[in-house]
């Protein structure tokens, strides 16, 4: 465009060489700067396939040596170099959804309370304190589980719901041996209150968008808040819930380092974080960050799916 | 009226009503009442912890009284230097998908793929890095960490930059091309001084998530019982003293674990107020 202007005007021969350098020096500058951002971007695209090509060639070895039977299998023998990632990949899908279980509901019901019910001028405050919380570091929670709740546990909660599920098939297995105070309940329990302000803070801002117009109609029919939650604002957020569900999910995942502290070796983040320092040997080394890369093909798929729903479901809207 | 009093399904739908605003009242004190626990007993353990000496003193062997000033030093030194590494790249990247090629495959290809990254389980991170970094050059070092909290950084940054930068008006661009102003001083000039307050804030937030992120530096910086400021030797940091310390039996570690996690919360939500106040003065203004 610069180009045009300067063609177009007939300019004195003096001013037109300084005038010309000036632009040329403009043009280079505007390209070096396209340049880098292109290269910034690339930057990223690189990063993401740097990761997982290391962590699938760092895996190579533990995956060629046992084959789909990794994932299958439950011995993890560092001794014998015997290793199968089944209790890990088990420990982690039984925490997050217990994680999920609790913080899902409980985080909709405080959105659903933030949105509808709270008196305005409380409404602030509330809704900062829980975005606040959102930005503190897992670590915390996770220190706070060790000393605090998981001694509570083992005192009170766990007796009991070993007593209460001896005799249930499914459940007694969760939560059978002694009562240690640590494991994959209390991970999953404390995972739960690491999420929830994540959970809330989204649902909040999903349930604000939803046109005042919707709800004025249900009110106006004669609907109760219940009523204008349940069959009105939750319908018209459906997407966004499935979103926060697999968020809560993912979440939880990047989070288990630190619950790791109260369930060591049951979930794929506890354990690389527990042991791959202290890893000799090649076989044990990759086998630790083949787990890593099923976490973060687990990561992926979830992602994945929360994506092609989200489209499916605009697609039926639209 | 009476009528209508008496009705039946009028009744079981109040107190169908009535039963879940009591479920949401009590869902909002039993999470809130949780968080309000948390912070009350960190601050309770954690102050009872701070002294002078915290700032002063390394941390100490098992059984004796020390301080968190290498980790607090090393913490401060590979976050400082994430972010020189992180920044630059993360704003770049973020300018190209909001200026350059908003349309363009490419962008596609990155944003969805920033996604993934923002998301991707940090302990990952921690394991990339040391394969490329840590297994090459042979011993953890103090960049290897800092890296590893730059990688984190990036996706952080390049969302918020994109964000903001299409938050700024169209016209601007326009009125800065027709008086003929190159396209790289157009967004220099106009559109990041209009969205310079949202990408500090960006900034801010992911300064403040990885000041408290442990995974990624458990095998990258390791840790150091000594004061170190030598980059390519194992660094301490905060959070990885207070994963150890706080796993440890010894009590002065685990009172010191304490401290060092109010420490950290402090720090964080001083950063996320901070990031707050900045955005909402550009709103108001």
């Amino acid at each position: 465009m610069s180009e045009a202007t300067l063609n177009g005007t007939s300019v004195q021969a003096a001013e037109s060489s300084s005038r010309a350098s000036v632009l040329r020096r403009l043009r280079t500058s505007d390209l070096v700067f396209h340049g880098l951002t292109r290269a910034a971007a690339i930057t990223v695209l690189v990063l993401l396939s740097g990761v997982i090509l290391a962590l699938i060639i760092g895996s190579a070895p533990a995956l060629s040596t046992f084959g789909l039977s990794f994932i299958t299998t439950e011995v993890w023998n560092p001794v014998t170099d015997q290793f199968g990632a089944l209790a890990p990949i088990y420990g982690t899908l039984v925490t997050s959804a217990i994680a999920m279980l609790i913080a899902v509901p409980v985080g909709l019901m405080i959105a659903f309370f933030l949105t509808e019910l709270c008196p305005p001028m409380l409404r602030r405050p509330i809704a900062i304190a829980i975005e606040l919380l959102a930005g503190i570091p897992s670590i915390i929670y996770g220190i706070w589980g060790l000393f605090v709740f998981a001694p509570f546990l083992q005192k009170y909660i766990q007796p009991f719901l070993i007593d209460a599920f001896a005799n249930v098939p499914v459940l007694n297995s969760l939560f059978e041996g002694p009562p240690y105070g640590i494991g994959m309940l209390t991970a999953g329990l404390i995972l739960a209150i690491m999420v929830l302000p994540f959970v809330t803070a989204i649902s909040r801002d999903v349930f604000d968008a939803v046109p005042p117009v919707l709800k004025e109609a249900a009110y106006g029919v004669g609907c109760t808040t219940w009523e204008v939650f349940r069959h009105v604002i939750l319908p018209y957020t459906r997407v966004g819930v499935i979103e926060t569900m697999a968020v809560t999910f993912v979440i939880g995942n990047a989070h288990q380092v630190a619950a790791s502290i109260l369930a060591p070796g049951t979930t794929i983040s506890a354990s690389i974080a527990n042991e791959f320092t202290e890893a000799v040997g090649d076989l044990y080394t990759s086998s630790l960050i083949a787990l890593g890369l099923i976490l973060f093909v687990i990561t992926f798929i979830v992602l994945a799916c929360a994506r092609y729903m989200l489209l499916r479901i605009q697609r039926r809207i639209g | 009226m009476a009528a209508l009093a008496n009705n039946p399904l009028r009744a079981s739908r109040r107190r169908r009503n009535a039963i879940a605003k009591g479920l949401a009242l009590a869902a909002t004190a039993f999470g809130l009442g949780w968080l309000v626990l948390i912070l009350g007993v960190l601050l309770y353990e954690g102050v009872g912890g701070l002294s002078l000496a915290v700032f002063t003193q390394d941390t100490p062997p098992p059984g004796s009284a020390g301080g968190l000033l290498n980790a607090i030093a090393g913490s401060l030194l590979m976050t400082v230097l994430a972010v020189l590494i992180g920044t630059p790249i993360g704003i770049l990247a973020g300018t190209y998908l909001a200026e350059y090629g908003r349309h363009d495959k490419l962008s596609s290809v990155v944003r969805f793929i920033n996604d993934i990254l923002l998301s991707a389980p940090s302990i990952v991170v921690g394991l990339f890095i040391y394969e490329v970094m840590v297994a090459p050059m042979g011993h953890f070092s103090g960049w290897a960490g800092a890296v590893a909290l730059a990688v984190i950084v990036i996706p952080v940054v390049v969302r918020t930059t994109e964000d903001m930068l299409t938050l700024v008006p169209d016209t601007l661009r326009e009125a800065a091309a027709s008086i003929g102003l190159p396209r790289a001083h157009m967004i220099v000039r106009i559109a990041y001084r209009a969205a310079r307050a949202g990408i500090v804030t960006g900034i801010l937030l992911a300064i403040a998530r990885i000041s408290g992120e442990t995974a990624p530096l458990l095998f990258t910086a390791l840790n150091n019982q000594f004061f170190s400021l030598n980059m390519n030797a194992p660094m301490p940091s905060l959070p990885v003293v207070i994963f150890q310390f706080a796993l440890s039996p010894y009590e002065e570690w685990q009172k010191l674990a304490w401290t060092g996690a109010l420490l950290i919360t402090v720090t964080v939500l001083a950063l996320s107020i901070l990031a707050r106040s900045l955005t909402a003065t550009r709103k108001s203004s």
